[in-house]
């Protein structure tokens, strides 16, 4: 019995007895594969995948962002203002880097701005990223006036479509992120703060730990990726929308939420949010596959976090 | 610095002066905003503008006063602006079906009531933390709102049924009327009668509150589903309005009615607030809205202004009670 206390000391993943995400991620690959022969094509398949990375570089720092008992609700509005940011930047000067170092400037200063609001104001993650949210909102419609960005250049475009040694450039991209969210949550200081932030942060206090920075460097990641999102997003419409990304926060949340990441007790798992999106994924794609319309298939994902939720407050209930 | 000698039992009487003094304070920025408005533009003080205004600040009235019995139970419902949408389409589709504004009303309070009961089972039953449930909540409306509606608009209602929302009596709008009918009704709940004062009790402290025997769940459910048949009662008027519905109706207004709420004082750690300051949240927030329209200001910065407001609020809030 006491050697729990020494294992944690020792920090490292604590996968959950039953993954059920993975459950639920088998089911409906099977529901779906028996509904729509097209499903389990190749095609399809690497169509999920490459169309759930987005979601995957959100996913993942909010995933680190709720293991701290926090929350970004702004990250959809920053997204999208990232994406105006970069899809002006990139018509303008024909350089992908300026345009990059746009977007990612933009989600830091978000970042920066939420976890400064979070942790030195203290104001509580949910209104202070609602109070951001607006502001985000605001600022898209101001720069790009209501309009759309076209024009975008060729080369940009091929950072979402194009293949590198015969693996499309989002998997690839998808998959070096999803490494180094690894490595820092598990092989880094870091990522042990991260952890402590969510269960025990007097202890942090007491062991002299400013942890008011690691929490406004969890929320700058957090921006930062949804400026490197935005390369994304915005070669894969071909266009910076004013609307773009509006409410893509809550498929992130709802990977986390699925994945098995709590709300409440800040005990957070990357491989299972990896799996919660490809969850989402897989429901999009064959909600689209059965021709059923995004407006429902949204009304679905919604449902989803809500038992998700649901689950893990029994757990939480039966420890 | 030095110790207080405050006793604790002299807090309770203190609580409500307290509440006063921070609606007079707000009242004095309320009026404070007016006489800017009327200095800085020509148009301010037109009659036509003050009705506008009032009737403005009395949609976000409702939404907010309902918001305002969830934040003082120490919860939040980010559902209102995505019920508002789903309540309004259902109350039009019941109306142009029936043609009676009456079994349209029902439906849309019903419908609206209907959420807000959802909500609140999560919220108590569940025991999922509120602002995620129903934050949930706001996407599955949205979602069914959207594949309902399948991009139509529903206009053109009976002349009877759009007087409650672009009537006068007496040379003022209906919505006015309902609004101070609410406000009156609202602050009699929430300070006079014990269900009220219940909720105050279970923002404080839920778990004092439950050892003292308050049936927490259901006032629980009970603030939830106030919140949500305000919604109903803010679609319909809104219809009333606009004279047609489609699935975006409501959307834009969650925010503001969280800035409401936070401008007029209320606490979102719960326990602290009263409807009448909502009230004049509303007012201040409707003003300076008013007051960029009319100063000719991009639209395009309301949201940017209420995000940046919300946040101020809850910060002031979070200093004053560092300070006590």
């Amino acid at each position: 019995m006491s050697d729990h206390a020494l294992s944690a000391a020792q920090p490292r993943p604590r996968l959950p007895a039953i993954p059920g995400v993975a459950i639920v991620l088998v089911a409906l690959a099977l529901v779906f594969a028996a509904i729509s022969p097209n499903f389990l094509s190749t095609g399809n398949l690497s169509n999920i995948l490459v169309q759930s990375v987005i979601l995957l570089l959100l996913a993942m720092p909010m995933t680190l962002i709720i293991m701290t008992e926090g929350l970004d609700l702004s990250m959809g509005a920053v997204l999208t203002l990232a994406s105006l940011v970069l899809a002006l930047t990139v018509v303008s000067t024909q350089s992908l880097v300026l345009g990059l170092a746009g977007a990612v400037g933009v989600g830091l200063a978000f970042g920066f701005v939420n976890g400064w609001l979070v942790s030195s104001l203290r104001i509580p993650p949910f209104v202070a990223t609602l109070g951001t949210l607006g502001v985000a909102q605001g600022l898209a419609l101001i720069v790009s006036d209501g309009q759309s960005v076209v024009g975008i250049p060729r080369f940009l475009r091929q950072v979402y479509s194009g293949e590198t040694a015969g693996i499309p450039n989002p998997i690839l991209i998808g998959a070096a992120f999803y490494a180094l969210f690894h490595v820092l949550l598990y092989h880094t200081k870091f990522g042990v703060y991260i952890r402590a932030l969510g269960g025990n942060r007097d202890a942090l206090t007491l062991a002299g730990v400013k942890w008011q920075r690691m929490l406004v460097a969890v929320y700058m990641l957090g921006g930062a990726m949804a400026g490197v999102a935005a390369l994304l997003l915005t070669a894969r419409i071909n266009a910076g929308h004013p609307t773009a990304a509006i409410g893509m926060e809550f498929d992130a949340i709802a990977a986390v939420a699925l994945g098995g990441t709590s709300f409440e007790r800040g005990n957070g798992w990357i491989f299972g949010t990896l799996l919660g999106v490809l969850t989402v994924g897989v429901l999009r794609n064959g909600l689209n596959l059965m021709a059923v319309p995004s407006s429902a298939q949204v009304a679905a994902t919604g449902a989803l976090v809500i038992v998700a939720l649901f689950l893990d407050g029994l757990r939480s209930r039966k420890p | 610095m030095s110790m207080s000698s405050q006793t604790a039992g002299a807090t309770p009487r203190l609580h409500l002066s307290k509440d006063v003094v921070q609606v007079i304070y707000r009242l004095l920025a309320a009026g404070l905003l007016c006489v800017v408005l009327a200095v800085v533009t020509d148009s301010f003080l037109s009659t036509n503008n003050i009705l506008n205004v009032l009737r403005q600040a009395s949609l976000l009235f409702f939404l907010a006063s309902g918001l305002t019995l969830v934040i003082l139970s120490g919860g939040l419902d980010l559902s209102v602006g995505a019920n508002i949408g789903l309540s309004a389409c259902l109350a039009a589709t019941v109306i142009k079906a029936t043609g009676s504004p009456v079994l349209g009303t029902l439906a849309g309070l019903g419908s609206g009531t209907l959420v807000g009961v959802c909500n609140g089972l999560m919220v108590a039953k569940l025991r999922i933390p509120s602002f995620i449930a129903t934050y949930g909540m706001l996407w599955v409306l949205h979602g069914l709102t959207y594949y309902y509606m399948g991009g139509e608009t529903i206009h053109g209602f009976p002349p009877g049924f759009r007087q409650i929302g672009s009537g006068y009596f007496l040379g003022i709008p209906i919505p006015v009327y309902l609004m101070l009918g609410f406000l009156a009704a609202g602050t009699f709940f929430a300070q006079r009668t014990v269900w009220g004062q219940q909720i105050y009790a279970i923002g404080a402290n839920p778990v004092a509150a439950r050892l003292c025997g308050i049936p927490v769940d259901r006032r629980l459910i009970l603030v939830y589903a106030f919140s949500g048949a305000m919604a109903g009662v803010a679609s319909l008027v809104f219809l009333a309005r606009l004279n047609s519905a489609e699935g975006d109706i409501g959307e834009a207004l969650t925010l503001p009615a969280v800035a409401a709420v936070l401008i007029g004082g209320a606490s979102l750690f719960g326990g602290v607030g009263t409807v009448f300051g909502t009230f004049v949240g509303a007012l201040i927030l409707t003003l300076v809205l008013n007051g960029m329209n009319l100063l000719a200001v991009n639209a395009s910065w309301q949201p940017l202004v209420t995000g940046v407001i919300v946040v101020l609020a809850v910060w002031l809030d979070m200093i004053g009670r560092r300070r006590t």
